[in-house]
């Protein structure tokens, strides 16, 4: 019995010993962490869209002020209304109210998982709905600093993740992680997103053109909590660092649950839309 | 048959549809859901440089136009009403001097389905150069060449949305005839057209129904329509003649029409591929005519805010006549640069050359908004190389430029 005793001590041993070399060998992160960096911030991606998940619709009032570098500014209204999709990236419709002559004018978007999103513009001087070139992501939507692409429902699918580092700030804590968007079409070459990790709100993206230098920065203010889950920021500011502009959205009069349908999302209700 | 139109009945008709409209309007505002008005005035002034064809035409020329639209929504806007009557005040052309109700209709909702009652606009195609299968309403020349602003068009509506796709059913009750410059106008054809003499193949002339179908559907990275129009035809055929007390004329004949219409739109990242083809059959036989090209769209050129859309179309018609149509074998390319700046300011400049006859029409508008509610817009036109046979052959001396400024209340 002694014999085997020892036996086994001895094999406890050499394990031992496999383990710790193979761990010095391993890059440290991987020990510490067990998943990549990759991993780690697509989980966060994962878990803040899980968490955003099954709002089924909403309807809101959007005031967007654009600021040129004098300050001068500009006023747009236009109401929102969403309807959330299962397998697939949301569908919405966008109804401007001012200035005069765009009154009445109205886009859909159906935005994918994968491919290219649909977009319809209605023009109502005309009764026409005209389909847009989609690779318009890139473009300002309607003379903003917002891009098409900053708009539309962002899908987990839509970018690459990187976790990189958690940072501090108004007293919470934050993920910070790398998107860079799948899409060549995209205007940027990456993301930053500030999360916080208590909520998964998203409170600052940075954003890095083709070029890869800082174009833009987007900061979201005064949160509110619907329906006792899904959080919605009331001010969205972004500011353009290359030409000085700014936008401000204003969001207003949130309504989740108003039971929209699918046949208010096609072109025929854009053609309807008041 | 020869019927004169009678302009106190029309007048009539339009003073009472007004008075319905006001009516339908002051006693459908009970459970307030939403309503609302908005006014649009346009001043508009266009310059002719070349001296006019005939002296009877006017120079120079100020024109205003106002738009009055009302609509109102309740049970939760499955019922809507609208009215929107239109009026031009012309300086040099009374025929340009007209009150239209562009809308006067009700619409009631259904799971899957809509139903218009009224007078309406409805339009139909997907090309930029030329709107051939867009058929539903009576072009309102009066107002700009491009056939864009329309008559509106008494109708029935019934609108099923499926699975299989969007299917409209029109019953048109009553037919509205094309309005042309009069003698003091300019771009109107150089012998004037006699409206008051106007031909109709049926015998129930305006009021003989017309019907109209169109399926549409998006398959994949296509939408396609199918359509079919049976009725009188808005495109007249102006015959010449002569009358006894005065000048010859031309007398727009409205034919019966059968035509069937096709349109395509197929998409593919920053292309999109279009196309509208006609067959038509009526009193003047069979013919076909087709329109189709690309749309290329560059997002941020060179690195700026801008977009650049480059458009060409072929335009194909082998109607037969005395006057060689308009798109019969024509290369139209133009470029629209978008500034995506905050007055919305756009640039649109297209040509349009015969492949025949070298015959040649350019257009340049530009767009702006001054204020919030306010924008301005700038047009020019020119008829280059006019070709004996053709129709923009009268216009040769009708190039113009136009300011026109409008208001948004």
């Amino acid at each position: 019995m002694p014999s085997s005793k020892y036996k086994t001590m001895h094999k406890s041993t050499t394990w031992l010993l496999a383990a710790l070399l193979i761990a010095a060998l391993l890059p440290f992160s991987l020990v510490a962490q067990d998943k990549t960096g990759e991993e780690r911030g697509l989980d966060i991606a994962v878990e803040a869209d899980r968490r955003d998940y099954g709002f089924d619709d909403f309807s809101a009032g959007l005031t967007m002020i654009l600021r040129n570098k004098h300050g001068e500014e500009t006023e747009r209204y236009m109401r929102v209304r969403t309807l959330e999709q299962e397998s697939d990236g949301d569908k919405s419709l966008i109804i401007f109210d001012n200035p005069g002559d765009v009154k009445g004018t109205a886009f859909l978007f159906f935005t994918h998982k994968e491919e290219s999103d649909d977009q319809w513009l209605y023009l109502p001087a005309l009764k026409r709905v005209k389909r847009i070139a989609s690779s318009n992501k890139s473009g300002p939507f309607v003379g903003s600093e917002f891009a098409y692409e900053d708009l539309t429902s962002q899908e987990v699918e839509k970018y690459t993740y990187r976790y990189i580092q958690n940072e501090p700030f108004d007293g919470r804590d934050h993920f910070v992680i790398e998107r860079d968007p799948v899409d060549p079409k995209s205007g940027y070459t990456k993301q930053m997103v500030w999360i916080d990790n208590q909520e998964y709100r998203v409170w600052k993206i940075t954003f890095y053109d083709r070029k890869e230098s800082h174009l833009k920065t987007l900061v979201f203010e005064d949160y509110n909590q619907y329906l006792d889950q899904y959080w919605r920021a009331d001010q969205l500011s972004m500011l353009n660092h290359q030409t000085g502009k700014s936008t401000v959205l204003r969001w207003t009069d949130y309504q989740f649950r108003n039971e929209f349908k699918e046949r208010d999302f096609n072109r025929n209700s854009l053609s309807k839309a008041r | 048959m020869i019927t004169r139109r009678s302009n106190i009945n029309i007048a009539g008709g339009i003073v009472r549809s007004l008075l319905l409209g006001v009516f339908v309007a002051l006693f459908t505002v009970h459970d307030g859901y939403a309503g609302e008005i908005t006014d649009v005035v346009e001043v508009e002034s266009r310059l002719f440089p070349q001296t006019r064809l005939d002296n009877r035409q006017h120079g120079n020329n100020l024109s205003l136009g106002i738009e009055f639209e009302y609509f109102h929504d309740w049970q939760d806007g499955d019922q809507r009403f609208v009215l929107m009557p239109y009026f031009r005040l012309d300086q040099g052309d009374g025929n340009r001097t007209h009150l239209d109700i562009r809308e006067l209709y009700w619409r009631k909702s259904f799971d899957s389905a809509d139903l218009y009652i009224g007078i309406r606009k409805v339009f139909w195609g997907v090309t930029e150069t030329l709107h051939l299968i867009d058929i539903v309403n009576q072009t309102d020349l009066v107002e700009i060449l491009d056939t864009e602003d329309k008559l509106g068009q008494p109708m029935v509506n019934l609108t099923l949305i499926r699975d299989w796709g969007t299917l409209d059913l029109f019953l048109l009750p009553y037919f509205r005839e094309r309005l042309f410059p009069g003698i003091a106008g300019r771009l109107r054809p150089f012998v004037s057209v006699a409206t008051g003499q106007t031909v109709y193949e049926s015998d129930a002339e305006q009021f003989r129904p017309d019907f109209a179908v169109r399926w549409s559907h998006i398959v994949g990275d296509f939408d396609l329509g199918v359509g079919h129009f049976y009725g009188t035809s808005r495109e007249p055929r102006l015959m010449p003649a002569i009358n006894l007390t005065g000048p010859p004329v031309l007398i727009p004949h409205y034919d019966l029409l059968n035509q069937a219409s096709l349109d395509l739109q197929y998409f593919r990242g920053d292309w999109l591929w279009k196309m509208e083809g006609v067959f038509r059959d009526g009193i003047e036989g069979r013919s076909a005519a087709a329109v189709g090209g690309f749309e290329y769209t560059i997002v941020g050129l060179l690195g700026s805010d801008y977009n650049l859309g480059i458009v060409t179309e072929y335009q194909f018609d082998n109607r037969g006549g005395p006057f060689v149509p308009i798109g019969n074998n024509d290369l139209a390319t133009g470029a629209r640069l978008t500034f995506n700046d905050v007055q919305d300011t756009d640039l649109l400049a297209f040509m349009v050359q015969d492949m025949e006859n070298q015959t040649r029409f350019a257009s340049i508008e530009a767009n702006r908004r001054l204020s919030g509610n306010r924008e301005v817009t700038l047009e020019a036109r020119f008829f280059m190389n006019t070709a004996v046979n053709t129709p923009l052959r009268s216009l040769r001396r009708d190039d113009y430029f136009q300011v026109m400024f409008t208001q948004f209340f």
